[in-house]
């Protein structure tokens, strides 16, 4: 089975610029119904404007054979190690899009956008439960961006205390570069602590750097190995004795849903990748979502506004709704708040709202024993998998992996073949690479996450085309130095992007 | 269901593979008292019954659809040809992830390409990146680069009173780590003009952040304001509204830095706020200094052309603690909504559009000032909003709207500013017909007598 993108789509796409043609336009507008206003002075308009102008089915053309160069989850197996290339339900976009969602403003009085509070606020209770916080805000709309408010709120929390000397952030080695950036974003200083020879935080390292200037850790658990860490429960103790705060990096959050819950095991706070674990699409690279779930200390600290139900059924509150009157058992009223000692807001209005209604589609479907077997087949499957390579390829550690494995891109008897050519040569088997040269601890990378959507048939085929591929690098490496060979394009010269720096279309 | 495939008789063939009995087995490094926890949650729903009861919750609300919406404020409620979401819609575009694999990923790279030369057109700027959040984080991220590009050095930020309260908001809950004072709140009391903004710029100001049109709807003369700013060795950000300009002069042609905006208003619906984008720009000479990702042109092995994600380098992935930012996945979906979009209007259909909202605006303004309760401010030329002085509490008019005409009435600005307590901003673009200002009108008039009384 080969992928053979040629006879999708033949050749590459044009630039859209060069498809325009002046006079031509793809949609219509109406004439105006108003009386014509007299148009600001000159000076402040524009003379032109060079967008490209194109008709309705140039348009489409040009789209539909640009989506064909793509690769995608509902195309193939996507095992992009960290990313959690799970299938996207289709009722998830339904939902986002009813209109009485889709149509609101988010300046609307929130007596007239119940539907969309009383969403957020069971969202928000669903995700408590799930990772056990006891607060949740749903603002950030990316991990990065869940990052950041976890590590602004740590630091808040101190500040709070008069503990302004807090300013250091411990990282372990094997963290996502994500971990380091969002310090550094924060004003705060970072301190790397190595991993052991069993995949897990080196604790006497730990203990080396803990002290009363450490803000917090920031832990991926399970970690980018794909490992639990042995000595969790030590590593929290480490840091909550010399008064730090434990943040949980939700990237692999999969393996743990109903497994265990973040709360239980000690972290501080944590930010969900909606678009991981939760099934909302990816979308080539966001919208996502990242909120955040804390513990009972730091929920004064959370970006706002989050949504609290009002009290007005008990007679407490004068928000006008009108309950109060009816004195209706079973109304309810929900209100936007800003939590008391709250970080700030982190972005415009209130989270990436139509990326909530599909992860909250997503749990009603699932409930409680759904999403268990979500975490249980997640991690059967990358165990699996990892079984069906030995032999094929070295794994790093050799313990049970949760929802992912990092494998090594080394053949025996094939020194010049590296990772890379094997991820491209993956491509002409028609599957999707993992993840390649991360977590930069293990060399030779190849990092493997199968999801829990994919079937055995799929994993058995993705190990044999790596069993092919490790032939061939026995007897035709060049084969894979070339490869891809069914793809769009071949490699590309990535030295020659940025030295000429060609970031945008400037003509024939 | 949790859309796995797994039978029976393959969760016996993968755990006899893996060497253990039951699948609890391979959880054994999790602490025993934490594991396996009940959950407790609401319980599963057939697609069928979820759907009925999200119809139901979604008609909770009211919406744009069945009310007549004055709304605007950063949040802008434009007609969205259909096409667009049909290519939004394309599984290819949106079950990808990231242009990790450029080889398979061309459809995502081109488009974002396209993106970042059409939102380089808009703006009259020379590199865009792939796209921020929103307008907001832009915003922040705008100042940030600014901060930057000081080398540190320059520990004070201007942000004009009349840029969005919300972005403010932001570049201060961005920032609170970074010992910065950020200025601008105190002179909003005067009109809004920006030779009191554009004089607390100094020898120690990273930059300053103005928006145009700004937060009052009102267009701003924008020129030689950058050769104030660039005498005080600092740089000039500028938030702009995207169907603004396809009537106005384009910052790059004023002198800005940096230029960012939020990209709602075109090809993305209202969505209670989000998902929606921020676009970036800036000078080819800052590149390097710029966060979020970029896609360039190059040619393969074969001397084909294609692209690629590129100047990585300034990237978390890479430069780790030393990035420019942390930011990576970003809002692609929603640019290639808005690419669409643009492409869809071309030059002609946006400037077409602007002026619709412009002329429309501008017939309700004439006609709301024309109603002896109420005054129009007008010592501005304004794009599609404006502020109306109301003979009473904004909310209470407002309520008085909704209940009695079904019309949800324009933004509070008492909420953000105390000198405008019971001054309302109102949003008509090109959705609004004329005969619901006609009644907007009619609904303000009896209001003010009705509320004010």
């Amino acid at each position: 089975m080969k992928a053979d993108f040629g006879v999708r789509c033949s050749g590459a796409e044009p630039v859209i610029y060069e498809l325009s043609k002046p006079g031509r336009m793809a949609t219509t507008l109406p004439e105006p119904d108003v009386p014509p206003a007299e148009l600001p002075p000159q000076a402040l308009l524009r003379d032109g404007l060079d967008l490209p102008e194109v008709s309705e089915l140039d348009l489409m053309r040009h789209y539909v054979r640009l989506s064909q160069l793509n690769w995608a989850i509902d195309i193939g197996f996507y095992p992009l190690g960290s990313c959690t290339m799970k299938y996207n339900p289709k009722v998830n976009e339904a939902a986002a899009r009813l209109p009485g969602f889709a149509g609101t403003h988010p300046y609307q009085d929130v007596h007239t956008v119940q539907g969309n509070l009383l969403l957020m606020y069971e969202l928000q209770e669903m995700l408590k439960e799930i990772a056990g916080f006891a607060g949740v805000s749903l603002q950030p709309s990316a991990g990065a961006h869940g990052e950041l408010t976890g590590v602004l709120i740590m630091r808040a929390y101190h500040v709070a205390r008069g503990e302004t000397q807090r300013t250091r952030i411990i990282v372990p080695d094997s963290a996502h570069g994500t971990n380091p950036a969002t310090t550094s974003m924060a004003g705060l200083e970072v301190v790397e602590v190595p991993s052991d020879e069993r995949g897990n935080v080196d604790l006497a390292a730990l203990e080396a750097v803990c002290g009363d200037t450490v803000c917090g850790l920031m832990l991926t658990n399970p970690n980018t190995l794909g490992l639990f860490e042995e000595q969790l429960p030590q590593v929290i103790d480490l840091i909550h004795g010399c008064g730090g705060l434990v943040y949980g990096d939700g990237a692999n959050f999969n393996a743990l849903l109903g497994i265990a819950r973040p709360g239980d095991l000690g972290f501080d706070v944590m930010h969900f990748n909606l678009h991981k674990t939760f099934s909302t699409p990816h979308g080539g690279g966001g919208p996502g979502a990242g909120p955040v779930g804390v513990a009972e200390h730091l929920v004064p600290f959370l970006p706002g506004p989050i949504v609290e139900l009002c009290e007005c059924a008990e007679g407490e509150c004068d928000c006008g709704c009108g309950h109060d009157d009816e004195m209706d058992e079973d109304a309810v009223c929900f209100h936007l708040v800003m939590p008391p000692k709250s970080i700030g807001r982190v972005k415009s209005f209130y989270g990436n709202f139509g990326v909530l209604v599909r992860a909250y589609t997503y749990i009603r479907m699932l409930g409680a024993a759904g999403l268990r077997e979500v975490a249980e087949m997640a991690v059967l499957n990358a165990n699996y998998l990892k079984s069906q390579l030995a032999g094929v390829l070295p794994v790093s550690h050799g313990r049970t992996h949760m929802h992912e494995f990092v494998a090594k891109g080394i053949i025996e008897g094939a020194p010049d073949v590296h990772a890379l050519d094997i991820a491209k040569r993956l491509i002409d088997y028609g599957f999707h690479p993992p993840t390649n040269y991360f977590p930069l601890i293990v060399p030779e990378a190849l990092m493997i996450e199968p999801t829990e959507t994919e079937s055995k048939e799929v994993l058995d085929a993705f190990a044999q085309a790596l069993r092919s591929i490790r032939d061939e690098a026995l007897t035709d490496p060049e084969i894979l130095h070339e490869a891809p060979h069914t793809a769009p394009v071949g490699r590309l010269d990535e030295v020659r992007a940025a030295r000429q720096q060609v970031l945008r279309w400037q003509g024939e | 269901m949790s859309y796995v495939p797994h039978t029976d008789a393959d969760r016996a063939d993968m755990l006899a593979a893996v060497g253990v009995e039951r699948v609890e087995d391979l959880f054994h490094d999790v602490p025993a008292a934490c594991r396996f926890p009940e959950l407790v949650l609401p319980e599963p729903l057939s697609e069928m019954e979820l759907m009925a009861e999200l119809q139901a919750m979604s008609e909770e609300n009211l919406d744009t659809g069945h009310f007549s919406c004055f709304l605007g404020a950063g949040s802008y409620n434009h007609y969205v040809p259909r096409i667009v979401d049909q290519i939004i819609s394309r599984s290819e575009f949106y079950t990808a992830y990231t242009p990790y694999q450029p080889e398979i990923s061309q459809g995502t790279l081109q488009s974002i390409f396209e993106y970042q030369s059409m939102i380089c057109a808009l703006t009259g700027m020379e590199v865009a990146n792939a796209s921020h959040y929103d307008g907001a984080t832009a915003t922040a991220e705008a100042v940030v680069m600014a901060l930057n590009a000081s080398r540190g050095k320059r520990k004070k930020v201007v942000l004009s009173p009349w840029l969005h309260p919300e972005y403010r908001q932001v570049v201060r809950t961005y920032t609170q780590g970074m010992g910065l004072e950020i200025v601008g709140d105190e002179v909003g009391d005067g009109a809004p003009g920006l030779d009191a903004v554009a004089a607390l710029v100094d020898k120690n100001t990273a930059c300053l952040i103005v928006q145009n049109p700004n937060f009052l709807g009102q267009i701003q003369d924008l020129s030689g304001l950058a050769d104030q700013v660039h005498a005080a060795g600092a740089l000039l950000g500028v938030v702009v509204e995207p169907v603004s300009l396809g009537l106005l002069k384009p910052p790059g042609e004023l002198g800005a830095d940096i230029v960012v905006g939020e990209g709602q208003g075109l090809g993305n619906g209202l969505n209670f706020g989000g998902p929606y984008l921020g676009f970036f720009a800036c000078r080819q000479k800052d590149v390097r200094k710029m966060a979020g990702r970029l896609v360039g042109e190059t040619v393969d092995t074969e001397g084909r052309p294609g692209f690629v994600l590129t100047l990585s380098t300034r990237e978390q992935h890479i430069r780790r603690e030393r990035a420019t930012s942390n930011i990576c996945t970003n809002q692609a979906l929603c640019a290639l909504a808005m690419a669409a979009h643009m492409a869809a209007l071309g030059p002609t259909g946006l400037r077409r559009m602007a002026e619709l909202c412009y002329h429309k605006a501008h017939y309700a303004a004439q006609e709301v000032g024309a109603l002896e309760d109420y005054q129009v401010l007008d010592d501005a030329p304004f794009f599609q909003e404006f502020v109306v002085r109301c003979p009473a509490p904004v909310a209470d008019i407002n309520r008085y709207l909704l209940e009695e005409w079904g019309i949800l009435g324009g933004y509070d600005l008492g909420r953000d500013y105390a000198h405008l307590q019971n001054h309302m901003l109102i949003c008509v673009t090109e959705v609004i017909s004329r005969e619901e200002i006609d009644v907007l009108v009619e609904a303000l008039e009896e209001a003010g007598r009705e509320v004010a009384a």
